[in-house]
């Protein structure tokens, strides 16, 4: 099975979906992501699902919950990049991610980590 | 002549040709079928004698069809003049009469047969014109429909432009009703302008809506969501306050929407949340003001 990819660069993980998900892949970057959290003791996680072109209820409840899981870890996720078609359908199901920080691309969610970290 | 009338007629018609198109053309003068103003004298006798001599050419096949082949450079040639006409402006009738004012030059040119009613050729003739003139008259009014729909499509394009107002600032002026289809458009144009100028902040405003209704306020919600999902600020400015007035008294809540009374004050907080901010000229060239 495919698993998706955790990357550790400094204090943060980055977290690439490069294709689209596999339901089970989605479940088992659930449980890897809380491993490598506590195991890096990463206070950020990037959520990059910029490739991410269809979304189906499933994964975008599975976004929301892998950013609580991450929470409870103390760690803070932001979304990055989701497209115009895929921020479309989850408003259209009623997933707004309430709660969950966004950016447009891995350059301003790095920004955004770095006046976190200044303060 | 009952026995083969086409060749005859033919004839008669290739013999009379010129005085035939003469006096099409002053028919058409005269019942007021012309028009001067959206076409020349000299256009308009290219155009009455490429028809006359095609018209000619198909009747010697003698199918009085006019979906047969024999008819189909005559069809091409009588759409095409339709639908410029149907561009340039003419009214229905005026299109329809350029082909019926051909009918009394066509008689006349066949020496009065018109008269003797029973003529088998006269008839046809006088039905075959009928049939071109109910074509001229489709094909009119489905040239106007496409010219309805090409402004449908206008209209919907030029209501929603994303406008750069600095750089990471877009503005979408919403001008006129929203309805869902026109929302769809205008969540997806401000979206994907978001993705392609990278911009963070989104000034949506509203000063040209005339109302806002529970299904308009929704469509708003949703697009600011969708924004905020993929990292961008959405503002929302020039809710007049009649506006406000009826969004409060149907109880619709704009939750965690941030809303702004002019596109100015939008601007302000835009420009302040990516910490710049807009000083006279004096000020800022003098330094540790």
């Amino acid at each position: 099975m495919d698993r998706i990819p955790i990357i550790k660069i400094g204090k943060y993980l980055l977290v690439t979906v490069q294709t689209d998900v596999q339901d089970n892949a989605a479940l088992a970057l659930q449980e890897d992501l809380g491993n490598r959290i506590i195991a890096t003791r990463a206070r950020l996680v990037l959520f990059d699902i910029s490739s991410l072109q269809v979304v189906d209820s499933f994964i975008g409840r599975l976004i929301g919950e892998i950013a609580g899981i991450s929470r409870l870890l103390d760690a803070e996720v932001i979304v990055v990049g989701m497209q115009p078609a895929v921020a479309i359908t989850l408003v259209e199901l009623g997933l707004t991610l309430s709660g969950v920080r966004t950016a447009l691309n891995v350059e301003s969610a790095l920004a955004m980590a770095g006046i976190r970290d200044q303060v | 002549m009952n026995s083969n009338p086409t060749a005859t007629l033919v004839d008669q018609l290739r013999a009379g040709y010129q005085a035939i198109l003469d006096s099409w053309i002053a028919e058409q003068k005269s019942s007021g079928a012309s028009r001067p103003d959206l076409i020349s004298d000299a256009d308009l006798g290219r155009q009455c004698s490429e028809l006359l001599s095609m018209f000619i050419e198909a009747l010697a096949s003698w199918s009085t069809d006019i979906s047969q082949p024999a008819w189909e450079r005559m069809r091409g040639t009588l759409r095409s003049v339709s639908l410029s006409r149907a561009r340039a402006g003419w009214t229905p009738s005026e299109t329809v009469q350029f082909i019926f004012s051909l009918k009394q030059p066509l008689f006349a040119a066949l020496d009065g047969q018109r008269a003797d009613a029973d003529a088998p050729a006269s008839v046809a003739l006088d039905r075959l014109i009928d049939r071109l003139g109910l074509f001229t008259a489709d094909v009119f009014q489905q040239g106007r429909e496409e010219v309805i729909l090409r402004q449908q499509q206008e209209l919907l394009e030029l209501s929603t432009p994303v406008v750069k107002l600095w750089e990471g600032i877009l503005a979408l002026p919403l001008i006129g009703t929203l309805d869902s289809e026109r929302t769809q458009v205008v969540m997806e144009t401000l979206l994907q302008a978001l993705v392609e100028t990278g911009s963070t902040i989104a000034i949506i405003d509203i000063t040209g809506v005339p109302t806002v209704d529970t299904r308009v306020a929704q469509h708003l919600i949703q697009t600011v969501s969708a924004a905020r999902l993929m990292g961008a600020d959405c503002l929302i400015s020039g809710i007049r306050p009649q506006i406000a007035q009826t969004i409060v008294h149907l109880g619709v809540t704009l939750p965690d929407v941030v809303t702004k009374a002019t596109l100015a004050d939008a601007f302000v907080t835009a420009l302040d949340r990516l910490g710049r901010h807009v000083v006279p000229t004096g000020q800022a060239s003098a330094p540790g003001r």
